[in-house]
């Protein structure tokens, strides 16, 4: 796949649907592919965070660490964008991710990611959106999970 | 140190001064033979009649009988005699007072360095490093150059000025004395005058010092300048500084030549009677118009000398001034005794028994009392922990016990042996200390490993006949100089201290202690990096062509083949360069240095014979069109420039220029543009940045096209730039890690780096390659204080080094702190086992990590508030239970 060919993919990531071709071609130009074979891991829960990636191709499993072993949360697939918790927030990993099938990522490393959002404040919004949507899930997920206690 | 630099000169080259002094002497007549011989020459010889001829030599008058022409002939060859022997004598001279200046310069570099290694060590907290440096070599140097001529100069200086005096005298006794009346004016209020210019002196000096410490502290500290944005407080700081040696260089000049002014108009002054008086006494008949004309050019013979004299006094004013200043510098009180630090140790029988401190308490420079009154015993076969909290000043406790500090009062004893009474040659061998900040040698791996074994010469070394030769000479003039008579060049390695029988030995050895310390990955990692001499090891480059093969045989297998792109002759390494696809192998010096391949004549022939020069310029073009659609709108400067562009923010403006000018059409372009933009696809990788660039099939066939006739044709005179991936050649510019793959590590698999990097170990120990890859990693250099490690590596190396010396105790203090938790306490239960039954003392700031020594002594203020066993201590209430507590939140 070629640059321009990975340009077309960012720009359908809502993330990054509002910045102007050459930042994408910016973003993709240093950010790297990579490819996992399934039952790779990108990266364990408790690692120091230095990249967040975009889901290219493939599925992903997201497993999180309780007392009763591991639990899946969520299941990642195309266009997905995962791994900015930890860069953002400089805490270790919340979750371990997995290759499911064999799995095209683009790595964006974290300095990379905080120059997008400090340059383009249409970034940071949907990153906060994201964000925000995401604790909304959570919420509804701890609701329904007193509801059954 | 003689307190006084003539005390210093007089006592280490007394009989040099003196045939100095007389050399100097004989030069005298000889340069009045060459004013005599011209005049006879041309008043007797040419112009004169005769026979027989008659010549003055030198105040006598000799006769002889011959003709004209052999007498010119004969004079001439005298003068031709008396130029060799006066300029032979010359040079004899200039060299001998060079050696003799450059021999005294020595001992004296060599006394100042002998005494910095003698400092007392709280001292260094006091002195800097740029002082002591520009002490040693600058101004050692000024004070060298002077101490040749101390006694000679002077001596010749006054001689001619005493003959010219007498000369005076005896003409006419009252010219002498008016001759002489203006000198004690000179002799009082010059020497004056140089007083002040000597404090002047003084005080530039302390500032020159002080410029070369601020320079020594900003390289030390380059990276506060920038964290903190103090470039401009720096140099308006070196500026400031400069100012004031401006300052006092001007005060310094002023005085310096009104000294000069004075003695001149002195010097002219007299004539200025001689005309008045003497004069007068010649109209009044008193004095004959000759004797007058004699004694006023006598007088100027005297003032040629005293100028030089004068000269001479202002050098010796000056190396005076340097000489005291630095000697002062190097005297600091409680110097280490010498003898402490030459003595050989009385017996082999090292150190045991137990360790005992009696009520010791240390105060330090500051006069702030660091221990008191500590006291307690521990086998010397034991383990103790100290611990306590931050400023429980427990950290001196490890330097008394190794006597890198000495109690103030109280005895610190191991095996009944008073600590303080012990040479060197004991504490430095029986005991080894490893702080929080160990300073690594700039050298390799194994050198740091070895420092500590090097204590004297043990084996002498092997020198060839010439190198005999040279050695002999170089003790002589060490020796002769007071320098160190040890043979540097000899093994210093003291292989019986690790009851090593040989190299062989000595290198199992030393992984051993690498493994104690958790850093034989780390040394095997900077091995595979490394690269060897073919050559040199033949056995070991075979090795690697076996283990080459092996791999590539391995890399077959279905899960590795996405991971690794060999190198092929016949294919295109879509992982590799543009130009090393090309070459299809590595640049060897400056030949085909890749940042100039565009300029290189023979490249770009090969590149027109295979049509392949307008396709890469085209390519140049559109990368450099890419590259300013993406980088253009980052700051210069900018890190993603280095990281990731392929043209620089500085050249970024260049690019758009040629750029524009190439919208009109690639072939328009000046040379030098088209050089420009060719430049760039050489370093293109097509899998790294999935351009669309170099990935087309014709492409890629021409560069195989263009591979084989680059190869073919090469020049002889550029065979050695390049050395070609060959699969059947050890490549000698290439790492052991690459030399194994032979080909590249494919770009965007994930797990590539690490999968790839297990199956080279894996194949390098299945071909006993896994001790050579150590052999290259300990040949590893490790940089300015080993900068080329991280902190923790030589944290590590520090302990390793300290461990292998096999002390009898082994002091920490605080060694593994970079280390997180989990790692200090895992390379302290392998330090721990491998010092089984012998002494260790281990200062931790962390109490958690107490756990396994036999005792532990709990600190606070300077004193033992506990001491026990781990069972006696680890209960409700005690002062190290609550140390545990408080470490924990």
């Amino acid at each position: 796949m070629s640059l321009n060919e990975e340009v077309e993919l960012l720009r359908k990531i809502p993330l990054f649907s509002k910045l102007e071709p050459s930042k994408l071609k910016l973003l993709a130009f240093t950010s790297e592919r990579l490819t996992y074979e399934a039952g790779h891991k990108l990266f364990d829960q408790g690692d120091m965070g230095d990249a967040a990636y975009i889901i290219v191709e493939g599925e992903a499993d997201v497993l999180v660490n309780t007392p009763k072993g591991e639990l899946r949360v969520a299941t990642l697939s195309r266009n997905d964008f995962v791994g900015e918790i930890a860069i953002l927030c400089d805490v270790p990993r919340t979750a371990t991710v997995l290759a499911k099938s064999e799995l095209v990522t683009l790595r964006i490393s974290k300095e990379l990611f905080f120059r997008l959002i400090a340059e383009f404040p249409q970034m940071a919004v949907e990153v906060m959106r994201e964000l925000a949507h995401r604790l909304e899930q959570t919420t509804a997920d701890l609701l329904e999970a007193r509801a059954g206690d | 140190m003689d307190k006084s630099l003539f005390r210093f000169i007089w006592r280490h080259s007394r009989r040099q001064q003196i045939i100095l002094l007389v050399l100097t002497v004989v030069t005298y007549p000889l340069g009045f033979l060459l004013y005599d011989i011209p005049k006879a020459i041309i008043n007797r010889a040419i112009g004169g009649d005769g026979p027989p001829f008659s010549a003055p030599i030198l105040g006598l008058e000799l006769s002889f009988d011959m003709a004209q022409i052999p007498f010119l002939v004969m004079l001439c060859f005298a003068f031709l005699a008396v130029v060799l022997l006066n300029n032979g004598l010359k040079y004899v001279i200039n060299v001998y007072k060079g050696t003799l200046a450059e021999q005294l310069l020595r001992r004296m570099r060599y006394q100042l360095y002998a005494r910095v290694l003698r400092f007392p060590l709280p001292h260094f907290k006091r002195v800097s490093q740029g002082e002591l440096i520009s002490m040693i070599t600058g101004e050692a140097e000024q004070v060298g150059n002077f101490t040749a001529g101390a006694f000679a100069d002077p001596a010749l200086l006054g001689g001619q000025w005493l003959v010219a005096l007498g000369f005076i005298l005896i003409q006419d006794p009252l010219l002498g004395a008016a001759a002489l009346a203006l000198y004690p004016i000179q002799i009082i209020v010059i020497p004056r005058l140089q007083k002040r210019v000597s404090q002047l002196a003084k005080a530039r000096l302390r500032e020159v010092r002080a410029l070369s410490d601020h320079i020594g502290e900003s390289v030390a500290g380059a990276v506060e300048v920038h964290a903190h944005d103090t470039s401009q407080y720096e140099l308006s700081r070196f500026t400031h500084r400069m100012g004031r040696i401006y300052a006092i260089r001007l005060e310094i000049f002023r005085r310096k030549y009104m000294i000069k002014f004075l003695n001149n108009f002195m010097d002219k002054l007299a004539p200025f009677f001689f005309y008045l008086i003497g004069g007068v006494l010649v109209v009044q008949g008193n004095l004959t118009l000759g004797a007058l004309v004699v004694v006023i050019s006598a007088h100027k013979d005297m003032a040629g000398p005293w100028k030089e004299l004068l000269g001479w006094y202002q050098q010796r004013e000056d190396a005076r001034v340097k000489y005291e200043q630095v000697v002062s510098q190097f005297s600091p009180e409680n110097m280490i005794d010498p003898a402490l630090q030459s003595a050989e140790p009385e017996d082999e029988a090292g150190l045991s028994g137990e360790i005992q401190l009696d009520n010791v308490t240390l105060v330090d420079e500051d006069e702030v009392r660091r221990l008191a009154n500590v006291g307690f015993n521990a086998p010397l076969s034991g383990h103790v922990a100290v611990v306590g909290h931050a400023n429980s000043n427990k950290e001196y406790l490890a330097l008394v016990l190794a006597r890198l500090a000495v109690a103030t009062q109280g005895r610190v004893r191991i095996g009944g042996k008073n600590l303080a009474d012990l040479p060197e040659a004991v504490t430095g061998r029986r005991i080894a200390y490893v702080g929080q900040n160990t300073v690594l040698q700039s050298s390799s791996v194994r050198d740091n490993l070895l420092y500590g074994l090097k204590h004297r010469p043990m084996r002498p070394a092997t020198y060839s006949e010439e190198e005999a030769v040279a050695r002999v000479a170089e003790l002589a003039a060490a020796v002769r100089t007071g320098n160190s008579d040890y043979d540097y060049g000899a093994d210093w390695v003291d292989l019986a201290a690790v009851e090593a029988a040989d190299e062989a030995a000595l290198f199992e050895y030393l992984v051993g202690a690498l493994d104690v310390v958790d850093l034989g990955d780390d040394v095997y990692q900077l091995g595979l990096r490394s690269t060897i001499d073919p050559t040199a090891r033949p056995d070991i480059a075979d090795n690697v062509l076996r283990a080459r093969g092996a791999l590539l045989e391995r890399l077959r297998d279905e899960s590795y083949a996405a991971l690794v792109e060999p190198f092929d002759r016949t294919r295109y390494n879509s992982n590799a360069s543009v130009a090393e696809n090309l070459m299809f192998g590595n640049p060897v010096g400056n030949g085909f240095d890749v940042e100039r391949l565009a300029e290189n004549s023979y490249v770009l022939q090969v590149l027109r014979d295979a049509d392949l020069y307008d396709e890469l310029l085209e390519m140049g073009r559109k990368l450099a069109g890419t590259m300013i659609e993406i980088f253009a709108d980052l700051p210069p400067g900018h890190e993603f420039f280095e990281q990731y562009s392929f043209i620089s923010s500085d050249d970024l403006p260049l690019y758009q220029a040629v750029v524009a000018r190439a919208e009109r059409g690639v072939e328009e372009l000046s040379d030098e543009d088209k050089t420009m933009l060719l430049s760039l696809p050489f370093k293109l990788i097509p899998a790294q940045h999935r351009l669309g660039l170099a990935d087309d099939k014709t492409f890629q066939e021409r560069v195989l096209k263009a591979r084989e006739k680059f190869e073919a044709d090469l020049p002889a005179e550029l065979r050695g730039s390049v050395e070609f991936f060959d699969r059947e050649k050890y490549n000698s510019s290439a790492s052991l890690q690459d030399n194994i793959l032979f080909g590249k590590v494919a770009y965007g698999q994930a797990q590539a780096a690490q999968a790839i990097g297990a199956l080279i170990t894996k194949t390098l120990d299945e071909h006993g390659l896994r001790g050579s890859v150590m052999l290259a990693g300990l040949d590893f250099q490790v940089g300015v204080g080993g900068s080329r490690l991280s902190s923790v590596q030589r944290q590590k190396l520090a302990i390793a080094r300290a461990v292998l010396k096999r002390p009898d105790l082994l002091v920490l203090n605080d060694a593994a702190a970079g280390m997180d938790a989990q790692s200090q306490q895992r390379l302290l239960s392998r330090v721990l086992a491998a010092r089984d039954g012998v002494g260790v003392v281990w200062v931790l700031s962390n109490a958690s990590l107490a756990d396994e020594f036999g005792q532990i002594v709990v600190m606070a203020e300077g004193r033992i508030v506990e001491k026990g066993s781990l069972g006696d201590l680890k209960k409700e209430g005690t002062a190290f239970d609550d140390l545990l507590k408080s470490q924990m939140t």
